[in-house]
């Protein structure tokens, strides 16, 4: 047999295994010339080529009124992530993009100026110059100095794969939410305290005043005003008119929460945010208000100073940071959140696809999973469970976690992101279909709710979707034309999505620049939506930047709202479930669309803004594809279908490692063991994002290590079978040696194999030196063991060979084994020799899923109660063991040795089980009384 | 001397595949008493030298009165439930307690002998003082009871108050002084006899009522009285070896820890009926008969043994037991000790203890054990451990069934039937 080399070989592995296998050399002329990027540290199904950063990041932008758009910081904060990414102009790219002209001031008709609690907005834009792609969070901030006491920011996640942007979409809107419902809270918190002072201000000011007016009046009896007395006057007025503003606002900023905790029953995450801060003591919403107030009134007592009625809003002046706008506290806690965000997409695509998949799968088998699953997320099930009260954080975000995560696929799109998409002469002359659209689009979403909120939203103010519209007309991007008439982008719902057109994509690379892509989302306003329900809301679209014939980049899609839709939606609730087919047969709409421009020609090239350029024509095709395939993706109607489609990727192998960082990042950096943890133990427990955990035992380089140096093992002790069965069974196996790093390094590897008892890690010990107890074997089923050449040996020794009843031995320095006999067909295949897995991390996963096959065994001879129970009162027990061991042979196909495994597994469940409540005790040590045999080498 | 049997890891008939250890103690645990379930009264002391469980049944009040003695010096622990009463006014270590249940009151032995009602009233005591102290106490018929002091049995009478005379009065009745060496074990076998046994190995049966010598075993060390003595005592050097250590019985046997090893003395017959004269390689220190003709025994080697007796059926045609016992390491001795009683005694040794299993889990000597129907065995041990034992077949049914249970009470049973 010609022995392949593996692909591996060519592909420049992130990092090679400690003892890469070694193999004869290939001739020179059979070997496949090397990638020609591989120097550059990329992978040859690479195709982001044109990025100029070496992997994803997170940018905090700000549109500043002095300076316009200016970066403020990005996470990591590490120059060699960006590169050569410009931040400047990639600020100005996103932040251009703004929605939603956050309307603050004098609104006719109000005596007061308003605040407009204004939504974020979730916006996707890709810049293929750049060859950036970009999930953009635009907030707002208030400032009681900034114009119109709005500061807009945004928080955007950057990497060069568009897929993963949009993939991800939903989670990266989540965890982005919080980050920004964390700055917000922490900003309102600030604003009313600036507010505060100012009115102290204010009034301090006024008694001023008001002396001296009267010291005035008095000094002067002549019986008319002096001009200084009357400019007085007009202060002192102008003042307690100031004073009247400001009360409102702050009468408007403090009942925010109320407002918008209205919907707390849904995802109170504002409460959990407000609760993270040591010094906040309030548990539920209910008490936010009187939380914050206490928070006000314990302000350090402020000296008031005199002040200029007027408020100045001179440009000099130095802008409040962004660590000022929001209290330093929350300020910390989001960027601990963002550098929590960054961590959980780290990675490819792909890789974060299959763990999420993972993840849900897992889920669904919680009584066995503690065996042989990490444990940091089995530990994670509680949480989860309380998520959808609690609101715990949402930390990775897979798919139908939460109920919110659940009802998303429904509504991929909103149809009020197609309005924004509509190039801003149709935007203006539908305006008030939009705020139909975006109507229909809350109640699509809240539907799944409750009735009563919908009336709720639709009372609200709509605001923000004339912003919207406002938004993409200062954006321009695409100009005027492309009326598509409704009837043809519905038409093209029937056109075939093949999944060649998706492959087409895969392969093409965005070598283009000059152009750029503009996906634009906008949510409607907050008051359609509560932001809460909103933050997973994927009220984006991709809207690549179509180019159409000519280059046109107008291609737009008309938001599909056809007139009887509309009705439907005003009709009520009724015309709910409809709706929402609709709102995916929308999308199907869109990837159609797609195809359509070539046919819609007369767009007018415009690149009179300088922000959007136009793409190449050439390319059309092409990126069209690529725009398909995202539809494809998005289109379908639950996480579950998207997953299905998945495998389209998985046979193209350039989809394997895709981005740049690649799964380099997600294996390497995961398990940076003196940074961070997994990014899932980070995620897993603690509230707070910004404690990471120490690594974990899961982490990916812990597993890529223990899968090598176990396939090692399986290769080099023809006796592995039976020390690995020792294992499975619960005997205690004690591996000897001199040693250390060997002896824990083989301890690692073998240490997959152990069952766990529960939550609190497996029973292993890693290295030990003293003489072994009774205890030890009840404690632990995988103990390192210290051999010394002195005499306190003799009595380790000795205790071992007393104990040798409840032990299998591996002596490392002699190679021998001491243990029972294996005759079974499970370690087998669980642990061939002549295995062709190579690969550490590929072995890991292969052990997984056979133990996950075995604990399913397990599983079904623990629960079947035929087999335990006496089929009637008087039967004799032995009838239910011969009903057990038939099942444990006929029907799970167990041989032999491989009886007891399943057997103690069993064991294993049921004390889990009866004792989840209380917490795991250890179990009771249990033996056989077997003889054991020497093996050797 | 003998080799000690061993037995392999192959114990297919040793039904404990499951242990526990509890880990309260910080010191050696002596004693344990129970009762019903796993109920240790060892766990309230540390220092504990003696404790004794008396269930005193009262009429009006049903409570237990755990009494317990320690070494340190004559603390009196009255555990009732929880209260705690002490009593401390003696004047020397109490050994050993009784309880004369027919008379309500119990009985501390020191260096002197009192005698105590149910609320720690002092009612009498002996006398005078023994130098060497009591250090057995049995109750036997007609208000007596015997208690062991160095080489000699003591007979004491309790004189109850009655209309004549005022309060409670012991009296010493008789001096049994037919042992040669310390007393170190006493036990009540039925209404008509007791036994004692001594540091050197001597059996002596005793008459209840008549306080008269039934029948007397001198030479567990060697069952073969034919056989020089000089020799087997040089082979004995350490007294230890043949010590009475812990005497148990059935309706028909005596089962005596003899130094290292073990004897099953036949009350009918007179006479040892089968022995295991190297049981342990340490001092037996405790042997328990199980009803399913099982004997427990426990040791200062830290190990534990089952032991079955059986019938031997012709002691005639010998070989086969001969080479099964080889293939499990008897050692010669054993063989060459067994010859000389067939020799002799045709069917003597009619029984044979035959090692069915072993426990190993202490680390030190095991001091005593616990038999519980229905929950395996419970050792103690001076590595400050306890250790449950139990037959983990049926432990893993009765899991099994509070797994249904609870999948019932969970609402997620459904039985397909």
């Amino acid at each position: 047999m010609i022995s392949a080399p593996d692909v591996v070989a060519f592909t420049k592995e992130d990092e090679y295994e400690e003892e890469p296998y070694n193999e004869p050399a290939l001739p020179e002329e059979y070997s496949v010339p090397l990638f020609p990027f591989a120097s550059q540290g990329a992978n040859p199904w690479s195709k982001l080529s044109g990025a100029k950063f070496s992997r994803d990041f997170i940018l905090i932008s700000e549109f500043s009124e002095q300076v316009g758009p200016q970066p403020l910081l990005t996470i990591p904060n590490d120059t060699k992530v960006f590169g050569t990414f410009d931040l400047n102009y990639f600020s100005l790219r996103i932040m251009s993009v703004d929605y939603q002209a956050s309307f603050v001031g004098h609104p006719p008709g109000s005596a007061y100026p308003k605040l407009n609690f204004v939504e974020d907005s979730k916006v996707v834009l890709g810049d293929s110059k750049e060859g950036a792609f970009a999930y953009v969070h635009h907030l707002t901030l208030y400032d009681l100095e900034a114009r119109g006491f709005v500061r807009p920011f945004c928080m955007a996640y950057i990497s060069a794969d568009q897929h993963k942007i949009m993939q991800q979409f939903q989670e990266l809107s989540a965890e982005f939410s919080k980050a920004s419902e964390c700055l917000k809270t922490g900003n309102r918190k600030a604003f009313a305290g600036e507010l505060e002072k100012k009115l102290k201000d204010l009034d301090y000011t006024r008694t001023v005043l008001h002396t001296e007016t009267e010291i005035q009046k008095k000094a002067n009896d002549k019986g008319f005003y002096s001009s200084q007395a009357i400019e007085k006057a007009n202060e002192l007025a102008s003042v307690e008119k100031s004073i009247i503003e400001h009360q409102d606002l702050l009468r408007q900023i403090r009942s925010y929460p109320h407002r918008k905790l209205r919907g707390s029953n849904l995802c109170p995450r504002e409460s959990e945010h407000t609760q993270d801060p040591p010094s906040q003591a309030a548990a539920t919403s209910d008490l936010e208000k009187s939380a914050d107030t206490d928070h006000y009134a314990c302000r350090p007592s402020y000296t008031p100073k005199l002040i200029k009625a007027k408020s100045t809003k001179c440009f000099d002046k130095k802008l409040k940071t962004l660590e000022e706008l929001c209290d330093t506290e929350y300020f910390t806690q989001t960027l601990a959140q963002l550098r929590h965000v960054e961590h959980m997409f780290r990675g490819d695509l792909c890789y974060l696809l299959t763990s999420q998949i993972d993840r849900a799968l897992l889920k669904q088998q919680h009584i066995t999973s503690f065996l042989f699953e990490d444990l940091v997320e089995v530990g994670d099930r509680p949480a989860e469970k309380q998520e959808s009260t609690v609101s715990k954080p949402h930390h990775y975000g897979p798919p139908s976690e939460s109920p919110e995560d659940c009802l998303i696929p429904q509504v991929l799109i909103s149809v009020g992101s197609y309005k924004s998409s509509v190039e801003s002469v149709l935007i203006k002359m539908e305006q008030d279909l939009g705020d139909e659209a975006s109507r229909e689009a809350a109640v699509t979403e809240s539907s799944s709710f409750d009735p009563q909120e919908n009336l709720d939203y639709l009372e609200m103010d709509m605001k923000g979707s004339v912003s919207s519209g406002e938004s993409i007309e200062v954006l321009g991007t695409e100009k005027p034309t492309s009326v598509l008439s409704k009837s043809e982008s519905q038409s093209s719902l029937t056109v075939p999505l093949s999944p060649q057109v998706v492959r087409s994509k895969a392969v093409s690379h965005r070598t283009i620049s000059g152009d750029s892509i503009e996906v634009l989302s906008t949510c409607p306003s907050e008051a359609l939506i509560p932001d809460d329900f909103k933050a997973s809301y994927p009220s984006a679209i991709n809207e690549e930047e179509s180019y159409g014939e000519g280059g046109q980049g107008a291609i737009l899609f008309q938001a599909g709202i056809s007139p009887p839709e509309l009705g439907e939606a005003e009709e009520g609730n009724s015309g709910l479930a409809s709706l929402q087919t609709d709102a995916s047969c929308c999308i199907g709409r869109e990837a159609g669309a797609l195809l359509v421009p070539l046919s819609t020609p007369g767009h007018t090239v415009s690149d009179e803004d300088g922000v959007v350029s136009v793409p190449p024509q050439r390319y059309r095709q092409k990126d069209q594809g690529f725009r398909v395939d995202f539809s494809v993706e998005n289109a379908s109607p639950s996480r579950d279908n998207s997953c299905e489609g998945f495998p389209a990727y998985e046979l193209d192998p350039s989809h394997l490692l895709t981005s740049r960082d690649g799964s380099k990042t997600s294996l390497d950096d995961h398990s940076d063991a003196t940074s961070y943890g997994s990014s899932i133990a980070s995620t897993s427990s603690d509230r707070t994002p910004s404690s990471v955990p120490p690594a974990g035992p899961s982490s990916e380089r812990h597993k890529k290590r223990a899968g090598q140096n176990a396939l090692k093992f399986i290769r080099q002790y023809p006796f592995a079978h039976p020390a690995i069965y020792s294992l499975l069974s619960g005997r205690t196996l004690v591996v000897l040696g001199e040693e250390e790093a060997m002896v824990r390094k083989l301890v690692t590897a073998l240490s997959i194999f152990v069952p766990g008892y529960g939550r609190h890690g497996k029973p292993v010990k890693h290295w030990l030196s003293s003489p072994l107890h009774i205890t030890d074997f009840q404690k632990w089923k995988l103990i390192g063991l210290q051999r010394v050449a002195s005499p306190a040996s003799a009595s380790a020794l000795h205790a071992l060979s007393r104990y040798s009843r409840y032990t299998s031995i591996l002596d490392l320095d002699r190679k021998t084994l001491r243990c029972p006999l294996y005759r079974g067909t499970l370690v087998p295949r669980l642990a061939d020799h002549r295995t062709h897995i190579r690969r550490g991390s590929t072995y890991f996963l292969h052990v997984q899923s056979m133990l996950a096959q075995l604990s399913a065994k397990a599983f079904l001879y623990t629960f079947c109660h035929h087999l335990h129970l006496p089929a009637h009162g008087s039967e004799a027990p032995e009838l239910a063991s011969s009903r057990q061991a038939s099942f444990l042979q006929l029907t799970l196909g167990l041989v032999h040795e491989d009886v007891k495994v399943v057997r103690y597994l069993a064991e294993l469940l049921r004390l889990h089980y009866t004792q989840e409540l209380r917490g795991t005790s250890q179990p009771a040590l249990r033996f056989d009384y077997v003889p054991s045999f020497l093996y050797k080498i | 001397k003998s080799p000690l049997q061993t037995i392999g890891e192959e114990q297919t008939q040793n039904p404990y595949t499951e242990l526990l250890v509890l880990k309260a103690h910080h010191d050696i645990v002596r004693y344990l008493t129970g009762e019903k379930l796993l109920e240790f009264s060892g766990h309230t002391q540390k220092i504990t030298a003696i404790i004794t469980l008396p269930c005193l049944e009262t009429c009006e009040e049903k409570n237990q009165l755990i009494l317990t003695a320690s070494a340190d010096r004559t603390e009196w622990d009255c555990d009732t439930g929880r209260q705690v009463q002490k009593v401390s006014c003696f004047q020397s270590t109490v050994k050993c307690l009784a309880v004369l249940q027919r008379l309500d009151v119990w009985l501390s032995g020191g260096n002197d002998l009192c005698v105590w009602n149910r609320k720690l009233d002092l009612l009498c005591k002996t006398s005078h003082l023994f130098d060497t102290g009591i250090s057995a106490l049995i109750e036997i018929p007609k208000n007596c009871v015997v208690a062991a002091v160095g080489k000699e049995l003591i007979i004491f009478r309790l004189v109850a108050p009655t209309e004549g005379s005022l309060g409670w009065d012991i009296l010493e009745v008789k001096r049994l002084l037919d042992h040669q060496d310390n007393i170190l074990s006493l036990l009540n076998v039925n209404d008509v006899s007791f036994v004692s046994g001594s540091h050197v190995g001597e059996l002596i049966v005793w008459d209840t009522l008549g306080w008269t010598v039934q029948a007397c075993e001198r030479n567990f060390w060697d069952p073969s009285p034919q056989l020089d003595a000089q020799q087997e005592i040089k082979l004995c050097q350490k007294p230890n070896d043949v010590s009475i250590r812990h005497l148990t019985w059935d309706e028909e046997n005596v089962f005596v820890a003899v130094g290292r090893g073990l004897y099953v003395y036949n009350l009918q017959m007179k006479r040892v009926i089968a022995c295991q004269k190297t049981a342990h390689d340490s001092s037996v220190l405790h042997v328990v008969r199980l009803p399913n003709r099982q004997v427990i025994s426990c040791s200062e080697d830290g190990s534990v043994r089952i032991w079955e007796l059986r019938e031997k059926q012709q002691l005639s045609v010998e070989p086969v037991p001969t080479g099964f016992f080889n293939m499990w390491g008897f050692g010669r001795v054993n063989k060459q000790a067994s010859h000389p009683v067939k020799k002799q005694q045709e069917n003597a040794t009619s029984c044979s203890l035959e090692l069915i299993g072993d426990l190993i889990g202490h680390s030190s000597s095991v001091e005593m054990f616990l038999y519980f129907e229905d929950h395996g065995l419970v050792t103690c041990s001076a590595d400050h451990l306890i250790i449950l034992w139990k037959n983990g077949e049926r432990e893993s049914g009765l899991r099994s069934l509070k797994l249904f249970q609870k999948l019932e009470e969970n609402g997620d049973l459904y039985l397909s039937v």
